[in-house]
């Protein structure tokens, strides 16, 4: 599934690094912990996660994340949206909760990580 | 090739500098991607900790043809008890720091699972030393 495939799935807005259209996300993995998304290999994965600062991008960073959700409407400040940019990670930003961001995206097909 | 960076207390909005650039040179160098992950996300969750729980610190890398050895050093105040402290789920993160999106008590168990040789020197009241060694081969 595309990226701005799962945007509109969760009436998404789009920030950080552009979108990109040959990325193919199959996986997903929701958690507000970042030393549980360092336990696992990110490979075509998005993230779907309450939290919203710059820890966010640095654990994306170093997990090798293209793609994250955040949910509850929350919103980056400016610091962090430079971060995405910099790191080359779309952000999708919804207003859904995390629990129904994934359950969206698990009836669309997208897997559990595990 | 070595490399030296400072920890700063408590600095959440810079916390993974150190290893984010750790992971730029060691991308350039052109070491396999399977090994920076291995080699950064041990050095985050060993640089967070130090934000976290101690003192900030300093970080030092080594990297040759075999291998990265990465050591973080604080004066903070110790781990009592190492043996709970490498249990996953074993936690003494304040609520800022679990505000912050830590506190799983994974980072130990992740740094032990993602390093080829992990020593841990830790004295309460004086500080805990970290040495993380990966082999390249
Ligand atoms: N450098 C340190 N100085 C003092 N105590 C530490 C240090 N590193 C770890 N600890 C102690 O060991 C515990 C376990 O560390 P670990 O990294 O596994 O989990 P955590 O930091 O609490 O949560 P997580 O890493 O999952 O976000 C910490 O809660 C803390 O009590
Ligand atoms: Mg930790």
């Amino acid at each position: 599934m595309t990226i701005k495939e799962i945007a509109r799935l969760v009436d998404g807005v789009i920030v950080g690094a552009p979108a990109d259209d040959s990325y193919d996300v199959e996986k997903a993995f929701a958690s507000d912990l970042m030393s549980d998304v360092l336990r696992f290999s990110m490979d075509e994965t998005v993230l779907i996660s309450g939290l919203c600062n710059n820890q966010t991008m640095r654990t994306s960073e170093m997990a090798d994340l293209r793609v994250v959700v955040i949910g509850r409407d929350k919103q980056p400040d400016a610091e962090m949206l430079e971060l995405a940019e910099e790191l080359d990670i779309t952000l999708i930003k919804s207003k859904f909760s995390v629990f129904k961001i994934s359950g969206i995206l698990y009836e669309a097909g997208i897997q559990p990580l595990y | 090739m070595h490399y030296t960076f400072d920890i700063e207390r408590g600095n959440f909005a810079d916390a993974g500098q150190a290893s984010s650039s750790v992971k730029r040179t060691l991308k350039q160098l052109g070491v396999a991607p399977a090994n920076i992950r291995r080699a950064v996300v041990a050095l985050f969750e060993a640089e967070i900790n130090a934000v976290a729980h101690a003192y900030g610190g300093t970080i030092d890398v080594d990297i040759d043809g075999s291998k990265i050895v990465m050591v973080v050093a604080d004066q903070g105040p110790g781990i009592p008890d190492l043996d709970a402290a490498m249990q996953e789920g074993w936690s003494t993160a304040s609520a800022k720091v679990r505000e912050m999106g830590y506190g799983a008590g994974m980072g130990l168990p992740n740094i032990k699972k993602n390093t080829d040789d992990l020593k841990i020197d830790t004295k309460v009241g004086v500080g805990t030393t970290v040495t993380m060694t990966i082999y390249l081969a």
